[in-house]
């Protein structure tokens, strides 16, 4: 891993890296918003968020702090109409369960990073299902669940290429400013 | 931000998300607790990104006709297979209808027929339902110089409705085909057969004294009958229904349940109900009356409804 940036220099230079900080979360709030559209099933949203969330937590922690997560979930919460908090629940644990294996993933080839996120997102799915039962104290169905593991695990492999593009750039940027 | 070393930050960070997750449910208890304030929050944010939705929607509605486009294109040429075999189908229809046309035309050549006149019609609203001297009669609006007279023949859209009986200075009343004092002379179309159509006050006339032998097929056509001078010949009337219990009885086209508008034809004809300069007041109601020389009763006949009036009413 790098170390810390440099000082900013200048204003336009404090502008770009206070632009570089706030993007991951930005970037993710926005697709949260566009997910929200209303033609697709609303769990997108979630479904989008989450992958998003474990990649910046791996790749840019410091740009994807708790309290951002946080409200990532709020947001994504009230966008898609579920129990409000739940959501807030399962990217709080996605960010917890990135941060804590950060070390191992970030370096482990694609493949891996694939499968140790394939996990999170089924057990994610498992805890929104749980969360669900706990909340409503009756057997809700199985199959949204599953479609919700299935939607984030598809949907991971184009948002990590797209996503490690935009990274990379960022990185770049910054070994150029030093 | 304010610049922190990183294990310092990496403390805040360890603490931070214990606290947040016992923040997160909380708020799922909150949500429970007041779901409302939770809808008035969706609910504003909703207000606040509708805009970029909209803006959103453009490009994907755009795709998704795109779509559509494409899809139509791909199912084009199984449309037009399907339409060149459609067409060759017609094109046979049209050359038959065509030799019909010509042999008609040929036929009617040599028989020096009088081809039919084209009937005039008006339309009337129907303003009320029943009332009277009825059951199943219906009264229109007329305007003040209407044409309207006695024995014209009411349809709607699809099929024979009634007669009119009575004539106002701004209305009219039309004596329905179900009403029980109707008598309409019809044609079975499949074996020509006469026969009358009699009202019952139900939803269905019950076809009645038609020619022994040729008893009326279950969904023939039923046609009226230029019989006794009352009707045109070959307005569309209904099909024929068998009831369970036995009785041949006619669906008719027409909705005589939610008549809006009534076409008037006249055809010039005032066979049965005399001309209106009638010397004494005519009867309020006549019903058409069965032409004596179809009236051939039939065996299998049960009901023996009411005789037609013959003459004051």
């Amino acid at each position: 891993m790098k170390g810390r940036r440099e000082p900013a220099s200048g204003p336009l230079q404090r502008l770009d890296a206070g632009a570089r900080a706030i993007f991951p979360v930005s970037l993710t709030a926005f697709l949260a918003v566009m997910a929200a559209v209303p033609i697709g099933p609303p769990s997108l949203v979630i479904a989008l968020a989450l992958p998003c969330v474990f990649f910046w937590s791996l790749f840019r922690p410091a740009a994807m702090p708790p309290l951002a997560v946080f409200a990532l979930g709020l947001l994504a919460d009230l966008l898609s109409f579920q129990p409000l908090g739940v959501g807030v629940l399962l990217l709080l644990v996605t960010h917890g369960v990135a941060m804590r294996w950060r070390a191992v993933i970030a370096r482990a080839p694609f493949l891996v990073a694939w499968l140790a996120f394939s996990a999170l997102a089924l057990g994610a799915a498992a805890l929104g299902w749980l969360l669900q039962l706990v909340l409503t104290l009756q057997w809700p169905p199985l199959a949204p669940p599953l479609a919700l593991a299935a939607m984030m695990l598809g949907m991971y492999p184009p948002l990590a290429l797209v996503l490690s593009r935009m990274h990379m750039a960022m990185a770049r940027a910054e070994d150029a400013l030093r | 931000m304010i610049r922190l070393s990183i294990p310092l930050r990496q403390a805040l960070a360890r603490m931070s998300l214990p606290v947040l997750l016992a923040v997160a449910i909380g708020t799922l208890l909150l949500g429970r607790a007041d779901p409302q304030a939770v809808e008035r929050a969706r609910m504003m944010l909703a207000d606040v990104l509708s805009p970029v939705w909209a803006a959103v929607q453009e490009p994907v509605q755009a795709g998704r006709d795109m779509v559509a486009e494409v899809r139509g294109l791909w199912n084009l040429r199984t449309e037009n297979a399907r339409l060149i075999e459609e067409n060759e189908r017609l094109r046979r229809w049209h050359s038959a209808a065509l030799a019909l046309e010509a042999e008609n035309a040929l036929l009617r050549r040599q028989l020096a027929w009088i081809p039919d006149p084209a009937p005039h019609f008006r339309t009337a609203r129907v303003v009320a339902d029943a009332g009277g001297t009825y059951a199943r009669a219906v009264l229109l609006a007329a305007g003040p110089q209407h044409a309207i007279r006695r024995g014209q023949v009411a349809l709607d859209d699809r099929g024979f409705a009634g007669r009119v009986t009575e004539v106002g200075a701004r209305s009219a009343r039309v004596l329905l085909a179900t009403d029980i004092n109707s008598r309409i002379p019809v044609t079975i179309v499949g074996s020509r057969a006469r026969a009358i159509m009699a009202g019952a006050n139900t939803a269905r006339p019950r076809l009645q004294h038609w020619p022994e032998g040729v008893a009326p097929q279950e969904g023939e056509r039923v046609v009226t009958s230029a019989e006794g001078g009352a009707f045109p010949a070959g307005l569309p009337v209904g099909v024929v229904r068998w009831s369970p219990s036995g009785a041949a009885e006619v669906e008719l086209y027409a909705r005589l349940d939610r008549l809006d508008v009534l076409r008037l034809f006249d055809f010039g004809l005032s066979g049965i109900l005399p001309p209106e300069a009638a010397p004494r007041p005519p009867p309020r109601a006549r019903p058409p009356a069965p032409p004596a020389q179809t009236a051939a009763p039939s065996p299998s006949e049960a009901p023996a409804t009411t005789p037609p009036r013959g003459g004051g009413g």
